[in-house]
């Protein structure tokens, strides 16, 4: 990966600048610096004052948030963690699905404001969308092939998880949440497809309520629950945005965070060509040992004795 | 049992059937139409002298109401069959709904029988699946006659050997132990 540039400490509010490695500390081991010595300070006009008081402004903005909230040693904490050796592109796939996420929401809350969910108008307000709408057009593409880059690259970042083996202990949790969010994702992808309620849509959503209907004992049921009734009407649609625009992102937005929330507290896993390192610190229990040996059994309590 | 503990369980349960209020009629709210069964419909589609015993005409009807044309279903109609030892003097009235996922099959004359476009299941002239995925024989509406005009009515699924059964969503079998794993749907009209 290749080296990204570093970004000097007085651009970057203080509370969030990354903390410095031990033994190098700034301003060096506490002597004052050599100008103090010789002159003395100078008497600050009031621009300079002013100045000054601008340029700490928004420090000073943050460390009013920050001593309310103690979001600093989470940030630093989130921001500046540790990755194994070996951390590459592959990892960025997690980051890719969300983003594509975030266009869908962004574009479908843009796409909300024209769109008429109801049975006689819906086809024709997405042809306005389409049509007559400046820009309307490149919206509800984003959003209608932004879904299928999502479901690809869920199944991209899963497919990364399984072969790097992250799945396995401790953060098995983390994979059920992800099959959860992909369960939930194949569900918005199903449910905005009838949306525009033309042909294509109509006869698709049709045979994929039909293809739930095939589960023995609860299929029927589930069947009637997806149309609102006997047959796909009038609140099949709006049962269905509100299932896509309403429920299930809801759903999706409290798992990310969830999901991210593990990431963050367990870190990512190495991959699996990248060889542990041997411990420059030999293992405690064996420096235990070697200890009660070198002690020459002088201790009473030793049970070997 | 401390003071402590019984306020506890008083708070706990407060707070369950606070949260229930809000769920239970939530979740009844979005599952009524499982339950639901609308009005029945009748929709006259031809004077009697329309339909023959050798031949299917096609009409059109509205099977769900308030939705305009995609509520709309097509229907093959034909007089009852001496030939096929079917009871004299009826109508039958075949749904154009492919019994594998809902595609709309067409009758071919030349063939005598029903075509599905989307994965290739094949009906015979009385609707019996010789062909295909589909897992069971074209569904039927009742039919009547009033005042001259053939009515169709309600849709209702069949077996393998044509006997009426409660109206079952494509895909899924019937007669037999099917009965018990797709039970019948309250919503449905039952069987003539």
């Amino acid at each position: 990966m290749p080296k990204l540039p570093t970004i000097p400490d007085s651009i970057v509010p203080a509370p969030l600048r990354k903390p410095a490695k031990p033994g190098e500390g700034r301003g060096g081991n506490g002597q004052a610096p050599a100008d103090l010595k010789t002159s003395p300070p100078e008497r600050q006009t009031d621009v300079k004052r002013l100045g000054d008081q601008a340029k700490d402004a928004p420090a000073d903005v943050l460390a009013w948030v920050d001593q309310r909230t103690g979001a600093t040693g989470f940030l630093t904490g989130m921001l500046f963690r540790k990755v194994p050796k070996g951390t590459n592109w592959f990892y960025t796939l997690g980051s890719a699905t969300l983003f594509a996420f975030i266009v869908q929401a962004v574009t479908g809350v843009f796409l909300a404001m024209f769109y008429t969910p109801s049975t006689t108008q819906a086809y024709a307000s997405i042809s306005h969308i389409n049509n007559d709408v400046p820009l309307g057009q490149l919206v509800h593409g984003m959003h209608k092939w932004g879904s299928s880059v999502m479901v690809i690259l869920i199944f991209l970042h899963m497919g990364r998880t399984f072969f790097f083996g992250a799945y396995k202990y401790p953060r098995e949790l983390n994979w059920v949440i992800g099959v959860i969010l992909l369960i939930l994702t194949m569900t918005m992808a199903f449910t905005g497809y009838l949306l525009p309620f033309d042909q294509r849509s109509f006869w698709a959503s049709v045979v994929g309520i039909n293809i739930n209907g095939t589960g023995p004992i609860v299929g029927p049921y589930l069947s009637d629950f997806l149309r609102a009734g006997p047959e796909l009407g009038a609140t099949t649609l709006s049962r269905f945005y509100s299932i896509h625009m309403l429920l299930v992102p809801g759903a999706i937005i409290s798992l990310i965070g969830a999901h991210m929330y593990l990431v963050v507290k367990l870190g990512t896993t190495a991959p699996p060509w990248v060889k542990a390192e041997r411990p420059k610190i030999a293992d405690p229990v064996q420096q235990l040992d070697a200890g009660a040996e070198s002690n020459g059994g002088g201790n009473g309590a030793s049970p070997t004795s | 049992m401390t003071r402590r503990r019984a306020f506890t369980i008083a708070a706990q349960g407060l707070g369950g059937i606070a949260g229930a209020a809000i769920v239970l009629p939530a979740v009844g709210f979005a599952v009524a139409p499982i339950f639901h069964r609308g009005k029945e419909r009748w929709e006259a589609v031809g004077p009697v002298s329309d339909f023959v015993e050798d031949t299917y005409r096609q009409v059109v009807f509205t099977e769900t109401e308030g939705i305009g044309d995609a509520g709309k279903t097509t229907a093959y109609v034909r007089k009852s069959s001496k030939q096929l030892e079917e009871e004299p003097g009826k109508y039958v009235a075949v749904s154009n709904r492919c019994a594998h996922l809902g595609c709309p099959v067409r009758f071919v004359e030349a063939a005598g029988n029903f075509i599905c476009p989307c994965h290739g299941g094949v009906y015979d002239f009385q609707g019996k699946r010789i062909g295909g995925p589909p897992v069971r024989p074209l569904d039927q509406f009742q039919t009547r006659v009033r005042e001259g005009q053939v009515e169709l009515g309600p849709r209702y699924s069949v077996t393998s050997q044509l006997e009426p059964v409660r109206a079952r969503d494509p895909g899924e079998f019937t007669g037999g132990i099917w009965e018990y794993l797709y039970p019948p749907r309250p919503s449905t009209f039952p069987a003539p």
